[in-house]
Parts: structure tokens; sequence; C-alpha cells
């Protein structure tokens, strides 16, 4: 039988909302106090969902310490306690939490093998939440 | 079609242990989980039903049957109670948050007037949780 399983993580970063495609003004107009030139920071939530079988010795879709020690490694790691503009993946994109979360899941997909990971949520603040990939689970 | 949310809550007691391990096998794969003294968790569950809205009562599903079916199938049997010890389906599998969720669709599915099970979430913790939507 086929089931999910999600887990929440946490990592703190800061960063700033700048395209070099736009002048000042339309930086400005655009990103709004997110374009503050020193930047900003949120606690970000990771909301990761693997899916796959239910093994039938465990009880489980993927063993968590496995999970985690890769959101740890892959994720966590790599964006806590930094600031996101200057994480090499964001040197050509701006670090919105759409891109964010598009990464998170890129790495999560290539880092992890013991479970299919279906999508990550990303919450900046508790009033914005961004998931990716779209499907019915 | 829409989509309809009810949560409930209960207390329980498990552990994880399977018999055709040795001690040392299932200590490494279950961890702490693995104290055959057992311990316990608050767990959530969300049960979600599809359906379409009823042009007279502008409900998917009377609310009131769907929580005293899931008091009845599921929190009156799971509430202070020990998992593994207590609830038959758990005497041979393993009282996962994964097997509790299928657990929970089982004693659901068809038994909710009027609308079709969705997805049965159960939280372990608030930042733990499965999803079970009845596939095989």
């Amino acid at each position: 039988m086929r089931a999910y399983l999600s887990r929440r993580y946490c990592f703190s970063a800061s960063h700033r909302l700048h395209s070099d495609a736009f002048t000042a003004d339309q930086n400005r107009a655009v990103y709004g106090k997110c374009n503050n030139p020193h930047g900003h920071g949120h606690n970000y939530v990771i909301q990761v969902t693997v899916g796959g079988p239910v093994n039938a010795e465990t009880g489980m879709v993927c063993d968590l310490v496995d999970l985690d020690e890769c959101v740890q490694r892959e994720v966590v790691a790599r964006f806590d306690h930094t600031n996101l503009n200057f994480d090499p993946v964001f040197q050509d994109r701006v670090p919105t939490t759409e891109n964010l979360c598009l990464e998170v899941y890129q790495l999560l997909k290539a880092g992890f093998d013991k479970a299919e990971v279906v999508r990550v949520r990303v919450e900046e603040t508790s009033n914005n939440s961004f998931e990716y990939p779209i499907c019915g689970r | 079609m829409i989509l309809l949310t009810r949560k409930a809550e209960f207390s329980a007691s498990h552990y994880y242990w399977n018999e055709k391990w040795t001690a040392e096998e299932n200590e490494r794969v279950f961890g702490r989980c693995a104290n055959k003294n057992g311990h316990g968790h608050n767990y959530t569950v969300e049960v979600t039903v599809a359906g379409e809205v009823d042009a007279t009562s502008g409900f998917v599903v009377d609310l009131k049957e769907l929580k005293d079916v899931m008091e009845r199938e599921v929190v009156g049997v799971y509430d202070h109670r020990h998992l593994n010890k207590e609830v038959p389906e758990f005497a041979k599998t393993m009282p996962t948050t994964e097997n509790i969720a299928i657990a929970v669709w089982e004693r659901l599915d068809r038994k909710i007037p009027g609308a079709k099970l969705h997805r049965v979430r159960v939280y372990e913790l608030p930042d733990l949780f499965a999803d079970y939507y009845g596939e095989p």
C-alpha cells in the first residue's frame, strides 16, 4: 500500500529580492521593502513529502533517520544562517521563496533515494507558503 | 466536487518491534521507538471526504454524522489505548504513523453517508505526519 510521509524542518536565512534586469525604481516597485539594500531574514519551514509502499517489515515508507540526514545535509546545512543571495544557485536567480522551493525540491530529488520525493512546501512566514510540484497528493 | 476535512484527536501509546528480528536489529532500526515499555503521542487525525454540495442542505456531508463515525470507529477504539496490545489491527502490524493512516482509512471507508473518503492524514507530532489515499 502506497502512503506518504511528511516531515517539517527549519532553517533561518537572509535574502534580498533584487533583479539586475530591473532599474532601481523598478526593483523598488516590484519588490517593495524586500528590496531594501541590506536584506532581511526569515525562519523558513521546509515540509518534505515522500511517498512509497509501506515496508511490511518496518511499517514505514522510509527510515526517518535517513530522511533527516539527507535534508540536514542537502538543505539545512547549506542554507541555515546564510545569506541566500550568496549561494551559487542564486547568482543568476532571485532568491524568492518560489525559487528556493524549486531548488530544495531539486536538491532532495537528486539526494534522496530511499523513497520518492513527491512534494516540497516552503513556508517563508506563517502567511506565505509555496509548493512544488503541483500534484494530487 | 468539493473536499471537506474534519479533525479529531486521540492519545495512545505504542512501540515498534519486529518479532522476526533480534533485539539488536530492532534497536538499530527503530531506535528509541523499540523500547518495549512503550511511549505515547497525542495524535491528530484529519479525515477528508469528497462529494457534491447538496442543493438543499448546502452540505457535502452532515458534519455531525462524520464526527459520530470518526468517534465510533477510530477515537473510541484508539484513545487512551496501547495500540500494539489493545487494537486488533496492530497485533501483527507495526503501529507506525503510515500504518495508522491506512488503518483509519480501512475503518472509515464506505461508512460515511453521502461522501467518498479522499484522504486520511495522521499527525504523530506537529512536524511529522502520514497521508493515505486508498492507493494499493
